[in-house]
């Protein structure tokens, strides 16, 4: 390390006088009225349409496109309000939504209550296919514009024609209040508000989808420039924006196709932000050599847990579970594939996250090998454990270690089998025919407790694919959700991940954490909880 | 000649058809449904799987697939992505960097490998023959990733003359680092392959010949000698056209080219089939091409050859 340390060190001295005698005229010159910059990101999988873009690649120019009703700040990543004057509420079912006075889009027509019900209702609506139709499941109307495929989507039968194209549940009073009405009472709605799904459309998207899918047109601190796939999108300030306006004038995210690449960029200075440091940097550190001041590592909303597919029945006794849990040194782990940078997971929700307790789990996430070795032995266990992961995305080291470390701990033989690809990993647990113990990541859509519990552990929860029930679970959770303050739900909440937590149906190993590295032209970077440059506080030096 | 010509191109037809069939096959082949992992650790609404496998006519048979995939392609329109980008724009964008690319490397892998070669030919055996002996052999033995990083390491971040990635542009200057690294290892085939036949060829009797009749030294070694010694490095030269095109995935990634390369090797993870096999057909036809300006070329080298 010693001598690679100088040797980098000085490369980079040399390389960055060499760099700064080259460029330094251009950037002097332009710095003051032009302060452009780059950031790194991957190829949208959808257009870039906020109800139908559910990944990072094009979430992160979805989110610099549009602003909703309210905003996460970003080093606490608790809600502020927007385009929201103010949310009122008395049962945390029936919200009355004031929308401040002055906001437009980027083709200057005004952003009003009607530009929220029409975006809602298109995307609740299932013909039109959006991905996160689901989100809008708690308002009241939901399943009369939203029909599910008798058969799912394998099957020969089509799903029926929805009775209505619009919620029941919205009503827009005027121009500048929205009412809406959940069909249960749902604390947790004012929070949820500001993911990117509920954002508004103006009416160029409902007049013509593909010149808006070519050109999108949203409400938010940038506008759409240009795009050229598999190179770049390019985004400029929006003038005209209601809200602070950021610091820079121009955003480029500039489109990588490996992240090797794009480090090497960032250290030569070519590019602006990345927010993935690559393993090969990772290594002891090496990052924080080669951009010294320049980089951090902070927790986000995402864990990373093993679940267990209940509706095998080898895996039904809670004990066995508990038993797997206790044989995980997630210490070593960490420290040993991670330097230290995932800090163990004490619970199923993320640190930082509204409501969030600490050490829910207890003795359970500890190491406890003898405990763990007793419990399993009273199981009965038969057969090797297995383990198994996507091997297409840097998980199969912490696999194997913990496999290695259940299997020291248990004395039981335990195999890591990974399946080459995301997709068909994905195949296996939707259809529910994983017969192995299997790796799963949570990444919080908006930050909330909440959002870490009703979809992965109540019946029928939209991601609870280890097809995990318990009724005392559900009906805590129920009543979290109805209740009428956010403290309580929140107490209620963090009783219901106790209960979660004494069953076991997914361990948690650790926290997710974002290393991000920066150039030298970069002032003020702030990362958000949600693995993002804060593009309005950014400022260029 | 010109028959010939003709019926090598009409020959093209069934291998079209029969590659792009076998690609397209391939593709589905690949385990995983393509809308699986679309929406990350969540699932996605059937609505959303429904419209998407109707409209890229996902519940078809494979063979009506491909009917509609080929009947589209023949009236020019290549289909789009899982994301609504045409694959025609995809591939307008990165055929000509990669074309660039390839013909950089060939530049480069023909004149470095040519001249080492005819060098080294004419005095086998001495100091400057067994050195690109030797560095030819380190050449061969480096795999290309590794040619890659160190160069962009050193070159980029170290000493700071070439920027790390190239820029979407992808212009000639930029590419002549890449360009070198894809090209290193034919480099040192087309070197050998060169000396060889030189140092065969310079013992024939038409040399020797050649050489009785009086003509000057240049005259022999630049007309008789390169001449006859030049058909096997051409065929190799015209192969790896094609083969430096689809076989730079690698080089592409490392400097992050907006190439071919990245595309397909995308589209394949993602299960994009329309985008595998149209990048790949055009590279099919290329192959093909380049197979044919090679073997009319034999005829223009070496007078002896005819087609008709």
């Amino acid at each position: 390390m010693g001598a690679r340390g100088v040797v980098s060190r000085l490369a980079l001295a040399v390389s960055v006088a060499l760099l700064g005698t080259a460029c330094g005229q251009s950037e002097d010159s332009g710095a003051a009225q032009d302060s452009a910059i780059s950031v790194y990101g991957t190829e949208p999988e959808n257009p870039l349409v906020p109800g139908n873009t559910t990944e990072t690649g094009g979430g992160q120019v979805v989110d610099a496109l549009f602003t909703g009703l309210v905003e996460y700040d970003p080093r606490t990543a608790e809600p502020t309000n927007a385009v929201a004057e103010s949310i009122e509420t008395t049962d945390s079912r029936v919200y009355t939504i004031t929308l401040e006075d002055g906001w437009t889009f980027h083709d200057g027509t005004r952003v009003t209550a009607q530009s929220f019900a029409d975006a809602w209702n298109y995307t609740a609506y299932s013909p039109n296919a959006q991905q996160s139709a689901s989100f809008f499941a708690q308002i009241q109307g939901f399943s009369d514009v939203n029909t599910q495929d008798p058969d799912g989507s394998d099957g020969p039968q089509e799903a029926p024609q929805p009775a209505a194209t619009e919620m029941s549940g919205l009503r827009v009073v005027d121009d500048l209040t929205l009412e809406v009405t959940l069909a249960e009472p749902f604390a947790v709605f004012p929070t949820q508000l500001g993911y990117s799904a509920f954002s508004p459309l103006p009416e160029a998207f409902f007049a013509d989808q593909e010149a808006f899918e070519a050109n999108p047109v949203g409400n938010g601190a940038f506008r759409f420039v240009s795009r050229q796939p598999n190179a770049n999108i390019e985004l400029t300030r929006y003038e005209g924006y209601a809200g602070v306006k950021p610091k820079v004038t121009d955003v480029e995210f500039r489109i990588y196709e490996t992240v090797e690449a794009a480090y090497s960029d960032v250290v030569a200075g070519n590019l602006d932000f990345l927010e993935i440091i690559p393993s090969s940097a990772l290594a002891g550190n090496l990052y924080q050599a080669d951009l010294p001041g320049r980089s951090l590592s902070q927790t986000y909303l995402g864990i990373q847990t093993v679940t267990f597919p209940l509706y095998d029945p080898r895996f039904a006794n809670p004990d066995l579970r508990k038993a797997i849990s206790m044989a995980i040194d997630r210490d070593a782990v960490n420290q040993q594939i991670f330097n230290g940078l995932k800090p163990p997971a004490d619970g199923y929700v993320a640190p930082n996250v509204p409501g969030r307790a600490e050490d829910q789990c207890g003795e359970l996430c500890r190491f406890r090998p003898e405990q763990a070795k007793a419990l399993f032995d009273s199981t009965g266990f038969a057969g090797p454990i297995e383990l198994t992961s996507n091997a297409d995305a840097g998980n199969t080291e912490w696999m194997q270690a913990a496999c290695t470390s259940i299997g020291n701990a248990l004395g039981r033989e335990c195999r890591f089998v990974p399946v080459p690809t995301f997709g068909e990993f994905r195949t296996a647990i939707n259809a529910g025919e994983m017969s192995a113990i299997y790796r799963s990541g949570w990444v919080a859509d908006y930050p909330s407790i909440e959002n870490f519990l009703n979809p992965l552990y109540r019946t029928g929860g939209s991601s609870n694919d280890g097809g995990y029930s318990n009724p005392a679970v559900d009906a805590t959770l129920a009543q979290a959700d109805a209740a009428t303050s956010e403290e309580q739900a929140n107490q209620l909440y963090q009783e219901a991940e106790r209960l979660v937590l004494q069953d076991v149906p997914a361990i948690p190993v650790y926290f997710q954490s974002v290393q991000a590295g920066w150039s030298q032209r970069l002032r003020n970077v702030t990362v958000t909880p949600f693995r993002q440059l804060d593009l309005d506080t950014v400022e260029v030096a | 000649m010109g028959r010939y010509v003709l019926r090598r191109l009409l020959q093209l037809l069934p291998v079209f058809v029969g590659t792009t069939f076998l690609i397209y096959l391939l593709v589905w082949a690949i385990p995983g449904d393509p809308f699986a992992g679309k929406c990350g650790d969540r699932l996605c609404p059937d609505s959303y799987v429904n419209a998407m496998r109707e409209k890229f006519n996902l519940d078809d048979s494979l063979l009506v697939q491909y009917g509609k995939y080929l009947a589209n392609l023949v009236q020019g329109d290549f289909g789009e992505t899982f994301s609504g980008i045409e694959v025609s724009e995809l591939i307008a964008n990165a055929y000509p960097v990669t074309l660039k690319l390839a013909l950089v490397a060939l530049v480069i892998e023909g004149v470095i490998g040519l001249v080492a070669g005819v060098l080294t030919g004419l005095r086998s055996g001495g100091f400057l023959d067994n050195l690109v002996l030797v560095s030819t052999l380190f050449l061969i033995s480096i795999p290309v990733f590794v040619t890659g990083f160190v160069l962009q390491i050193t070159l980029g971040l170290w000493w700071g003359i070439i920027d790390p990635t190239v820029s979407a542009e992808a212009t000639i200057p930029e590419l002549i680092v890449p360009g070198f690294v894809l090209a290193s290892l034919s480099m040192a085939y087309v070197t050998r392959l060169t000396r060889t036949s030189i140092s065969e060829n310079r013992r024939a009797d038409y040399i020797r010949t050649a050489v009785a009749k009086g003509l000057a030294p240049r005259r022999v070694v630049g007309v008789h000698l390169l001449r006859n010694s030049a058909i096997p490095v051409v065929t190799f030269l015209g192969a790896d056209l094609g083969a430096l095109m689809g076989g730079a995935v690698v080089t592409e990634g490392i400097f992050n080219i907006r190439g071919i390369g990245g595309l397909v090797f995308g589209a394949i993870q993602t299960k994009e089939g329309a985008t595998v096999t149209g990048v790949v057909t055009l590279l099919v036809i290329v192959y093909l091409l380049m197979n044919l300006l090679v073997d009319v070329l034999y005829a223009v080298l070496d007078p002896r050859i005819r087609y008709d």
